[in-house]
């Protein structure tokens, strides 16, 4: 056994700890703690990447001197270690570009207070992706959830309650339909590490035993994990908890916290149901249906905003839609679309959210569209990072979100039932996206004469260096997508 | 399945209490009532559970005069599981209330609808 195998306990413990140490550092200590501790973990998960990517293999490792069943076991294979860097690099940069945001609209006092946050946000991300243990799951949810909620109040104002309000009552009730799936699982297979579960399953499949019971655990989990990613009905929390929270709050909600979940589905239809007994169920028509829909209905609402932010929010509704429908579909391919829409997706919606406040910062902190009218101007950086992002939202190749729509409308076509629906509902929010993407990329850079400051790169140099980092990082996605698509296979193909 | 709901009442009175807790945690506006729905919500969860570790005739798996055979006890792990779902329920439960106190101070009500419409009067 290698010391690079122990690196993925080391990272939640480390994130743990330092999350815990944070309460009682001050601000500026709490801040080189968190960034240590984020680089740290990033760099042990390439290590960990490049490990599993040369011998080939996922390895189990046991947590404690008991081995599973009576002990904890987390897995890890390609595509954690992938994952969990991904989520390391979006949370750096989340940090970084919204730091000055976070010391103008948090007390200072209150600093450390949201570095616990983020590195318990870190720490639960990181064992929903390694878990091999379903109750483990369910914890380091909750975990999610909690902090989740912190990051939307740290900012007090009364938008920000009510919306922390909101978004744990929704929460809330996805958890107590997963944990209920999670007991009655464990009441018909008697197990609650995901191998074990698999193989009971598959028997009483066979046996044709508890089917009932087995429909209802299976909708039981996919709606309460759907409740908590935002999928389309349930998605009344994410226009005001993306809206009005800080930046980098906003900025690591919607690419990690609802990513989070939508990872311990993958797990769920992988590892604990087996694909073709999830595939069989027809909870995959319902999720194809919401995702749809949401898919349309995120991309209508969002047109009608006149608040930059909560137009970005409702995007991101629309994406949550896509990757669900990629779910739906049924096959591996759109399990591999939804794989890499979920990474593109954190990728430009972070990016969206730091060029937004970039923008709004040049037009007197307002976010209604008449003020921000020509900020590309005031704001040159900002501005071309909205565009970047815009771009890659609606498709246009070079950026990650073409791959995406590709990779969709590939899994579709492999899939005769489900075909016209798909490529109809890509075609009709593409357009849609287009509509208010474009609409806002032309109305910032409308040359208009006003007073406002203007912000240069060498008055917010790391915000700079933030976005072109983001940047960078679409372009990589786009264009380097077939080697990241191996990673995807390889890892999935592990995964099982 | 009529036999089967009376002998495993302990179960369908979970479920029950798991819809009375999920109806009230979604449709009451007050918010101290949401509350004692999502409360009572996970204490159905905690019930079923407790129901399932159950083995009629056996005791609770406390060593006494030394350990006896495993057919003398009933399945710990359930209760394993309702302890530590017994702390999720406490925090977020302490997490919501906290911020009930919040908005009561700013508001002074504790009807969520009422508070939408105020921040929106507020044009924040």
């Amino acid at each position: 056994m290698q010391f690079v195998q122990n690196l993925p306990f080391i990272c939640i413990i480390l994130s743990l700890f330092s999350g815990t140490v944070s309460s009682v550092l001050k601000e500026k200590a709490a801040k080189y703690v968190n960034l240590f501790v984020v680089s740290a973990i990033m760099l042990m998960s390439m290590f960990v990447l490049g490990y599993t990517l040369s011998t080939g293999t996922s390895y189990t490792y046991m947590m404690g001197h008991f081995p599973a069943p009576w002990g904890n076991e987390i897995r890890v294979g390609v595509l954690e270690a992938f994952m969990a860097t991904f989520f390391c690099v979006i949370m750096l940069l989340s940090l970084l570009g919204g730091r000055k945001k976070l010391h103008q609209e948090v007390e200072i006092t209150k600093h450390n207070l949201y570095y616990i946050l983020t590195n318990l946000l870190l720490s639960s991300l990181l064992a929903l992706v390694y878990t091999n243990d379903l109750f483990t799951a369910y914890v380091f949810v909750e975990i999610n959830t909690i902090s989740a909620c912190g990051l939307i109040m740290i900012r007090q104002n009364g938008r920000t309650i009510e919306a922390a309000v909101r978004y744990m009552i929704m929460s809330l009730l996805g958890s107590g339909l997963l944990l209920l799936g999670i007991c009655m699982l464990y009441d018909i297979t008697g197990h609650l590490l995901m191998g074990n579960i698999q193989e009971a399953v598959a028997m009483l499949v066979a046996q044709n035993q508890y089917h009932i019971p087995l429909l209802v655990t299976i909708a039981l989990m996919c709606v309460g994990l759907a409740i908590k990613s935002a999928l389309f009905p349930f998605h009344s929390w994410l226009p005001d908890a993306y809206g009005y929270s800080t930046v980098s709050s906003a900025a690591m909600l919607s690419s990690l916290v609802s990513k989070g979940y939508i990872f311990l589905l993958f797990k769920l239809i992988y590892r604990v149901f087996g694909f073709e007994i999830f595939c069989q169920s027809k909870i995959i028509n319902v999720l194809f249906v919401f995702g749809i829909m949401g898919m349309i209905f995120g991309s209508l609402s969002a047109i009608k905003e006149n608040d930059i932010r909560r137009m970005i929010s409702f995007s991101s509704v629309a994406q949550i839609g896509y990757i669900y429908m990629g779910i739906g579909l049924g096959t591996a391919a759109g399990i591999e679309a939804s794989v890499f829409h979920v990474l593109s997706h954190a990728a430009t919606k972070s990016l969206l959210f730091i060029a937004a406040i970039g923008l709004t910062d040049v037009s007197d902190g307002s976010r209604k569209f008449q003020d921000i009218t020509g900020a590309a101007y005031r704001h040159k950086v900002a501005g071309i990072t909205f565009t970047v992002g815009s771009l890659s939202m609606v498709g246009i190749p070079v950026f990650s979100g073409f791959i995406s729509k590709m990779l969709f409308a590939d899994a579709a076509v492999l899939n005769e039932g489900k075909m016209l629906p798909t490529l109809i509902a890509l075609a009709i929010s593409t357009i849609l996206n287009a509509i208010y993407f474009m609409k806002t990329v032309i109305r910032i850079y409308t040359p208009i004469k006003t007073d406002y400051d203007i912000i240069t790169f060498k008055k917010e140099p790391l915000y700079a260096v933030t976005c072109i980092c983001f940047i960078a990082l679409n372009v990589f996605l786009g264009i380097n997508s077939v080697p990241i698509l191996e990673f995807i296979q390889k890892g999935l193909a592990m995964f099982v | 399945m009529g036999a089967n709901l009376l002998s495993n009442y302990g179960e369908v009175v979970a479920m029950i209490l798991f819809g009375i807790g999920f109806s009230t945690l979604l449709l009451h506006k007050n918010l101290i009532k949401k509350i004692i729905g999502l409360n009572i919500m996970d204490t159905a969860v905690y019930l079923f559970l407790a129901a399932k570790g159950y083995i009629t005739g056996r005791v609770a798996p406390i060593v006494v005069d030394g350990v006896q055979s495993v057919e003398a006890y009933i399945n710990p792990v359930p209760s394993g599981l309702v302890l530590t779902g017994i702390v999720v329920s406490v925090s977020v439960s302490a997490l919501m209330l906290s911020l009930t106190i919040r908005l009561y101070r700013r508001y002074h009500t504790l009807d969520l609808d009422e508070i939408s419409t105020r921040l929106k009067k507020e044009g924040l």
